[in-house]
């Protein structure tokens, strides 16, 4: 049953919301405009705000810092080398758990549920020392493992409740019809599990993308991605609020883009299921 | 059902998951164990490996710890707040129907996607500075002194700037448990004259209790290691020490392995006890 409601009341939420909204987004939409701005007018009292001569020269300026273009491909690099290396070894995982579930699925499940919320602090100077003595220290390869490591319970997580929505019947005909094992999942599970692997790659590399414990304290200068770049971004004060801006939002740019599209599997990747 | 076939073969599939979480979680947890018991200071070239409790001992009662606890509590406690209560107003505001839904959506949750040293340093920077910071223009606008956050209020500041992060996160969930809400059970309630703060605690929120406790516990156990922020802002000064920067602190900057391990340690069984209520409710929802 549709409800009456009058246009003024849903005028007054809109604007609350909205109001909300933009409050919210401030800050990200203030990044923009600065970053478009001259440095001096990007410190002007009052603020200037759209009325400016817009410039695109801190872009250049930054991208033209040596460290930058490094600092980028090194955090595609890591992003999305951890993901892709969480996936091959979660999907085998989570396909056993979700189709031939044994008495002790759940305590698995669990337990590498519980590894995921073990403090970083805990196990921060093992890790500095077993890379230094692996010789990995500032490695895009620690990184991939370490961040591939901390995520895979999530990776597990949520391809487990993906796959767990792909009816057992479709499976049960194709173990009928004689299909192998391995054409079992090939031909028949791999098309159905497809959706539910993009939405993990996409939240995973978010993640990984954004994670800044570990990508700090581990690299120096080779392997530091963009939150190391960012959090090494100085300069004397007020004179480059501007190129801070341009390089903060060629930093989140990318990936604010893709969270919007993953708006859902936030809720479903970070919840673990307990909230439907 | 499954054949004796199959059921290995999922044992084999499953190993390797369980095999590196296996090695990452107890190898670098036995090696914080092992200094967490020793003399372990690698510049003054100290290692004695066993001093009993020793390190525990002098970690709990220092100062430092107790005021990091402080710290960490006032610093968690007041990101919940704001992100529980905000985040209750959002969703019940974005439920209601408005013009252009999933735009004010998109609007709500794009800080969530900020990775935490960007909106640190932009907070920092345009916001908070006394010389250049928006809100300093604003002071000045109204004619009042401009307000040195990041230095008056550091706490203050870094509660902000997290709380801002997470905000989305708990929208969007109690949106979510929001959305699942009957809208009878409402509208039954609404003709019966029920007045509309009497349904929403009565109503609503109940329904909602779940959902909320879900996100103060996962908020927790992200919130308890926060980092990158007070590393950008404050470095950990201006009693804005919590329990993972202290430990942080105690390790890689005075290289005191020992003591840094006990806190560590300590820190795993603070954030275990927050996850063992997680896993329970977590638990409870793979049986149905």
């Amino acid at each position: 049953m549709a409800r009456a409601i009058s246009t003024n009341k849903k005028i007054m939420w809109t604007s609350l919301a909205w109001g909300f909204g933009l409050v919210m987004f401030f800050p990200i939409l203030w990044t923009f405009l600065t970053s478009f701005k001259s440095e001096a007018t990007a410190i002007a009292d009052p603020p200037v705000w759209f009325l400016f001569d817009w410039t695109l020269e801190n872009y250049t300026a930054v991208q033209e810092r040596s460290n930058y273009p490094l600092a980028l491909s090194n955090s595609i690099i890591i992003a999305v080398g951890s993901t892709i290396l969480g996936i091959l070894i979660a999907v085998p995982a989570a396909w056993a758990m979700a189709f031939v579930p044994g008495k002790r699925t759940k305590d698995v499940l669990l337990w590498m549920l519980s590894t995921k919320m073990l403090p970083a602090v805990g196990v921060l100077y093992p890790l500095v020392l077993l890379a230094k003595w692996l010789g990995v220290m500032d490695s895009r390869i620690l990184l991939i493992v370490v961040l591939m490591l901390i995520n895979l319970p999530i990776i597990v997580w949520m391809l487990y409740t993906y796959f767990r929505e792909i009816p057992g019947e479709i499976l049960e005909a194709a173990r009928m019809d004689g299909a192998s094992l391995r054409n079992e999942i090939i031909y028949v599970l791999t098309p159905m599990a497809v959706p539910g692997i993009a939405s993990t790659i996409l939240l995973n590399i978010i993640l990984a993308w954004n994670e800044a414990f570990w990508t700090i304290l581990l690299t120096t200068v080779d392997a530091a991605p963009l939150t190391k770049f960012i959090a090494s971004f100085s300069a004397p004060e007020g004179l480059f609020y501007a190129k801070l801006s341009a390089a903060s939002m060629m930093a989140i740019a990318p990936i604010l883009i893709m969270g919007w599209f993953s708006q859902k599997q936030l809720v479903r990747g970070l919840t673990f299921g307990a909230v439907k | 059902m499954a054949t004796q076939h199959s059921r290995a073969a999922a044992r084999l599939m499953i190993t390797p998951a369980v095999f590196v979480l296996l090695v990452w979680m107890l190898i670098p947890l036995c090696m914080t164990l092992y200094f967490s018991f020793a003399d372990y200071r690698p510049m003054r070239a100290t290692f004695e490996p066993w001093i009993g409790f020793e390190n525990y001992g002098r970690f709990l009662t220092s100062s430092a710890f107790t005021s990091s606890i402080v710290t960490t509590l006032q610093m968690v406690g007041g990101i919940l707040c704001i992100t529980i209560g905000g985040g209750v107003l959002m969703a019940l505001l974005l439920d209601q129907p408005i013009f252009g839904q999933g735009i004010v959506r998109i609007l709500v949750i794009a800080p969530f996607f900020v990775m935490p040293t960007v909106s640190a340093l932009v907070w920092k920077n345009m916001f908070f500075n006394v010389d250049n910071g928006l809100f300093s223009y604003a002071y000045k606008a109204l004619g009042m002194q401009p307000f040195d956050f990041l230095s008056q209020a550091p706490l203050f500041s870094i509660i902000v700037i997290v709380a801002w992060q997470w905000l989305p996160f708990a929208t969007l969930i109690l949106l979510t448990a929001v959305q699942s809400l009957s809208s009878e059970q409402l509208e039954a309630a609404e003709m019966d004259g029920a007045p509309a703060l009497s349904r929403f605690r009565h109503i609503i929120l109940p329904h909602l209790s779940r959902a909320i406790t879900v996100v103060i516990l996962i908020q927790t156990i992200f919130l308890l290691s926060i980092f990158a922020e007070i590393f950008v802002t404050t470095n950990g000064a201006f009693g804005t020490r919590t329990l993972t920067y202290l430990v942080y602190q105690r390790v890689l900057e005075s290289q005191n392995i020992g003591l840094g391990s006990a806190g560590g340690i300590i820190a795993v069984i603070l954030a275990n006890i927050v996850a063992i209520f997680l896993m329970r409710i977590v638990g409870k929802n793979l049986d149905t």
